[in-house]
């Protein structure tokens, strides 16, 4: 089965950002209500990864009752396979700048932060300039909002939005209880907003031009267009703008090398897509009329038929093994087990049996562990051992 | 003052002395001294008067605050994934090859250290690695023996203190 929707290249994330301070000034002239109407009317939605409804959070941030609150951009960009939100930071500054800007004129918060992981350091010193230019002009107009930079120090789970707070409050990495959420109780306890670089790139896009350009691109309830980091067996690795709701037959006719066996749609902790579900497969956020819809970050990982789906799972789970914060025994305990298990099936120290135990595992991980790094490991390892069973044993 | 205690003032000076202030203290004492030697966890932690325990707990959490002596010149090679599909291997061997030593382990004149990292965010530019906090991406063997060498000249060769 294919669909009849064509890939469609957009461009709005990179175009050029010399209008910001116009934007910025329109902007702030309109209520927070306003903004808030136009973000929920374009149906923008996380572009991390989780798809929570940008509108919606800010929204919530602004009905908390509190004198300090912070607007946090997120970049702490770690999940395997994806690197397009360095590439925002050092392209586009403007339009993330303006738009935590414009989100602290919403809520009513006078300070933003950027967190930016460690890996990154090199982006400082531009990131810097930008932010001082930036500065100088709030103050020209009279807006008072202060950005600075926080550094990360190299933990893939400081990307979970309470984990970041954690750490940012000079704490271990380690993901809090939810709720309460960010938009009452988020860093220093006060009301906080946190969204990934991406999304307020888009917010920029919709104060810019409007809410209707923004839905009017993408499928019912996967609307506007997100960036791909595209990686791994492909002719044209890098990072594309195109809109949601396509399908993944298309997106390997046009990324694939010709001889594509799966697909990672989402990173270490999304899903893998063999070959023989490409056609049923499109790439946006779930909805109830829709098929299989997979949401990502963006990341699209391509392996072709010279891979091994075994040498793939174990650098996942290695990878995993080594970043959970190892707070919750399901998760920290899970993943040395999972790891330890597959290369025991593949010596032949246990049966192929055992693999269905790992499997109930990985379940009991999903129900069980704290926060999104544990629960999605399943993601990944159900759908490499149940499509690739073959190849995890012989 | 010791040189270290000094140092620590100084951060907790420019950054303060609240618990959020700690990560940009501890990233400060490791970009000058490349680790946090116990004798500076316990300096930071009267400095900002908290327990030592929480400092070390803290410090040792985050992959890029060595606790362990560490060379001049840290290198962090990519093996995640895709870096791993397109020869990360190879280079490690390259670069162990030239400095002779293995992952984990630090030149005896103190100037290299070698590591692996997880994923850097370079997957379309794979193999990549970092040398401190210099990216250097599409690497082949031959491409990280050039790289290492313009470090050795710049120190004035292998066995140079």
């Amino acid at each position: 089965m294919t669909t009849n929707y064509q890939l469609r290249r957009v461009d709005f994330i990179f175009k050029n950002e010399n209008d910001w301070e116009e934007v910025l000034s329109k902007s702030i002239s309109r209520t927070p209500q306003e903004l808030i109407n136009e973000l929920i009317s374009s149906e923008l939605k996380g572009r991390g990864g989780a798809g929570f409804p940008t509108g919606l959070k800010w929204k919530l941030s602004s009905e908390a009752v509190d004198d300090i609150k912070y607007v946090i951009c997120n970049a702490d960009e770690g999940e395997p396979g994806t690197f397009k939100d360095r590439e925002i930071l050092s392209r586009v500054p403007f339009k993330v700048l303006t738009a935590m800007a414009v989100c602290g004129h919403v809520i009513g918060a006078k300070e933003g932060y950027i967190y930016l992981r460690g890996e990154y350091f090199f982006l400082q010193p531009e990131l810097k300039k930008a932010i001082s230019e930036f500065e100088y002009f709030c103050k020209e107009i009279n807006l008072d909002f202060k950005i600075r930079i926080f550094m990360g120090s190299g933990a893939y789970i400081c990307g979970e939005e309470t984990a970041l707070f954690e750490s940012m409050e000079g704490k271990r990495g380690e993901p809090r209880n939810k709720p309460p959420y960010p938009s009452s109780y988020g860093y220093m306890g006060k009301p906080t907003v946190i969204n990934n670089v991406e999304t307020l790139a888009h917010t920029f896009t919709i104060f810019k031009y409007g809410a209707k350009r923004f839905y009017d691109l993408g499928v019912q309830y996967s609307r506007g267009s997100k960036l791909f980091s595209v990686s791994g067996d492909t002719p044209k690795p890098g990072i594309y703008e195109l809109e949601l709701g396509m399908s993944l037959a298309d997106f390997v006719d046009e990324f694939g090398d010709g001889d594509t066996k799966a697909v990672q749609v989402g990173g270490a902790s999304g899903f893998l897509v063999p070959r023989k579900r490409f056609g049923e497969t499109a790439i946006g956020f779930q909805g109830k009329l829709t098929g299989i819809s997979l949401p990502t970050g963006g990341s699209m990982m391509l392996f072709n038929s010279s891979r091994s789906m075994f040498n793939v799972l174990d650098n996942y789970l290695e990878f995993f093994r080594e970043e959970s914060c190892g707070q919750c025994t399901p998760c920290r305990v899970g993943c040395q087990q999972l790891l330890k298990g597959i290369k025991a099936v593949k010596r032949g120290e246990k049966n192929a049996h055992y693999l269905d135990k790992l499997l109930r595992l990985t379940e009991t991980m999903q129900l069980t562990a704290k926060c999104g790094l544990g629960q999605s490991v399943a993601n990944s390892f159900s759908s490499i051992v149940e499509n690739f069973r073959e190849e995890m044993i012989y | 003052m010791h040189p270290v205690s000094e140092l620590i003032k100084n951060l907790a000076d420019q950054h303060g002395r609240e618990r959020r202030n700690l990560l940009p203290i501890l990233q400060g004492v490791v970009e000058q001294e490349k680790y946090l030697s116990e004798f500076s966890m316990i300096e930071i932690a009267r400095e900002l008067d908290l327990p030592a325990a929480e400092v070390y707990g803290t410090a040792t959490f985050y992959s890029f605050l060595e606790y362990k002596k560490m060379g001049k010149y840290i290198i962090r090679v990519c093996k995640t994934i895709t870096c791993s599909m397109k020869g990360k291997n190879q280079i490690m061997l390259a670069i162990e090859d030239m400095l002779k030593i293995s992952a984990g382990e630090t030149t005896p004149d103190g100037n290299f250290s070698l590591l692996q990292t997880n994923c850097l965010g370079f997957c379309h530019k794979a193999p990549a690695m970092l040398i401190n906090n210099e990216i250097y991406t599409e690497l082949t063997p031959e491409k990280v023996r050039e790289i290492l060498s313009s470090y050795l000249e710049k120190k004035g060769g292998l066995y140079d203190n």
